[in-house]
């Protein structure tokens, strides 16, 4: 049995460029939508995560610009953007 | 203010097609690229099929960058506990030209930007497009890096969000319901090992589908595919039974499961992890198609909603390079028309219609529905994990006869249930 490897080891390996204000962001009020709580186990990259008083708030490092977010969240739950040109997420393999 | 005859927005398959196409025709064209470079944000599972677009583009793919081409095809259907294999090998695949090749499209799109900007187009990278431009309804740039930029016509290649016909107005934003979730990762191997692994010699490469238990029973499956010195391994899910009866399953953790498989450990064994990507994938085929053009507007690639899941070949590349290509023809006539209207670029959806692209998208309609059957998802690969259990095992004392065996997984609901089942393959 391999040991599965971590999330945060595998986002690891990736390359990002830094740049600017956080391309996504949670609108205010709605941190307890279901739809983020969806987002929590649909993130790719882990980043949606839920505290004890059921509010999900979302750290965008590691952000793999996939878009699953805005299509399960739409633009009243979350303010959404690609990072800007040259940041973020810079694949070698694709 | 900058004026172009056209500005295509995005460099990936269908940007750099249509910019291939368009470049030495003595039009300014610019393609703008939000990436380091393109192919910076491009992912594939991923296989390419050559032969629909080998005439558009005759002299690219001799020299192209692609990893293996491809002579074995694998489909597993994964029950909990056992899996059933199939598969295809024929000598046809070993002939030239090869109908297919595994490829890594942040080295192949930038090898493509590189063939473009030889032939005289402009590629700008590091320029996210923040909105489009309208005047009077039509579209006539594109607002990107805080400056505006006009053309004639702007062609969106601005992958699987379609932000641009969003903001066009062409349709509205996208919700869950036609798209898929996939999760990748770039495994490194020596080529001879992979060789071994897959019973490969040289540049040979094997393709993998898996289906089943790799979901735990919801829309998608697992994908393989043989690079030179690397293994694409993958999951994909739908985004709406995700949502609607994911529970309590975490995408990545998914990924981690089919990884942890034995059918799949033993493939990347000692392999490293070396790239994790993820993507959209539309899966709606025809009837998600958006609009393909407006006022000085025309839509290609992953935006339009190009790609087909049929089951056992999974296509959009194709499809990309050719609407790419499409689009730069379509520009070139209104060009010499001196009209970029709605339409004049109409023209698009005509040539489009001619070509394979809408024709495989209307002959392959009922695909989406076809597998979108949540049957094919956890009951079928269980029961055909069942009865070669029963076929193959050796009890001690007597062996039970085989048919009264198999008769008792099908009941006459089952066997109901089957045959509307295929009867659906006849609308394919």
């Amino acid at each position: 049995m391999i040991e599965p490897m971590d999330l945060k080891a595998k986002l690891g390996v990736d390359v990002f460029k830094p740049g600017g204000a956080a391309h996504i962001k949670i609108r205010p009020g709605k941190e307890k939508d279901s739809r983020l709580q969806k987002m929590v186990m649909i993130c790719p990259a882990g980043l949606y995560a839920e505290n004890d008083r059921g509010e999900v708030g979302l750290i965008i490092d590691g952000c793999l610009e996939c878009g699953t977010c805005r299509l399960v969240c739409g633009h009243d739950v979350l303010e959404w953007a690609y990072p800007e040109g040259g940041a973020g997420l810079q694949l070698r393999f694709g | 203010m900058e004026k172009f005859d056209v500005i295509i927005v995005g460099a990936g398959l269908a940007g750099l097609g249509a910019a291939y196409t368009l470049a030495g025709q003595g039009l300014e064209v610019l393609v703008l690229e939000r990436g380091d470079y393109p192919g910076a944000k491009n992912v594939t599972g991923g296989r390419i099929y050559v032969n629909p677009v080998r005439d558009l583009f005759p002299d690219l793919w001799r020299s192209a960058p692609l990893e293996r081409f491809i002579v074995h095809e694998g489909v597993t259907l994964m029950a909990q506990e056992r899996s059933v294999a199939i598969d295809y090998a024929g000598d046809e695949l070993r002939q030239e030209p090869h109908q297919s090749y595994s490829v890594l499209r942040a080295r192949f799109d930038r090898w493509f930007a590189e063939q473009v900007e030889a032939k005289g187009a402009m590629i700008l990278p590091k320029i996210r497009v923040e909105n489009v431009i309208k005047k009077n309804g039509k579209i006539v740039g594109v607002l990107a890096g805080g400056d505006d930029l006009h053309a004639d016509v702007v062609i969106a290649c601005d992958g699987v969000l379609s932000l641009l016909g969003e903001q066009a107005g062409l349709h509205p934003a996208e919700t869950p319901h036609n798209y898929a979730l996939g999760i990748k990762e770039v495994i490194a191997l020596p080529g001879e090992k992979i060789n071994d692994r897959f019973h490969l010699q040289g540049n040979e490469g094997a393709a993998r589908l898996f289906i089943g238990e790799v979901t735990k029973g919801l829309f998608g499956g697992g994908f393989l595919y043989t690079n030179k010195e690397s293994v694409s391994l993958g999951i994909v899910i739908g985004i709406e039974d995700m949502m609607e009866k994911g529970g309590n399953l975490e995408a990545p953790a998914l990924m981690d499961a089919f990884k942890a498989r034995p059918e799949v450990a033993c493939l990347i064994r000692g392999g490293a992890t070396v790239e994790y990507a993820a993507h959209l994938i539309p899966e709606g085929g025809f009837k998600a198609i958006h609009p393909l053009h407006g006022d000085g507007i025309l839509v290609a690639g992953d935006a339009a909603g190009f790609a087909l899941n049929m089951g056992f070949t999974v296509r959009g590349m194709e499809y990309a390079l050719a609407s790419g290509y499409y689009a730069a023809k379509t520009v070139l006539k209104a060009k010499a028309a001196g009209r970029f209207d709605a339409e004049t670029l109409s023209e698009y959806g005509r040539l489009l219609q001619e070509s394979f692209v809408l024709k495989d998208f209307q002959n392959f309609q009922a695909t989406p529905s076809f597998v979108n059957n949540p049957r094919f998802f956890s009951y079928y690969p269980e029961l055909k994990g069942k009865i070669l259990r029963d076929i193959y095992s050796v009890p001690a004392g007597a062996k039970d006869r085989l048919f009264p065996t198999i008769r008792k997984y099908l009941g006459l609901g089952e066997m109901w249930a089957m045959f509307k089942d295929f009867r659906e393959v006849t609308k394919i």
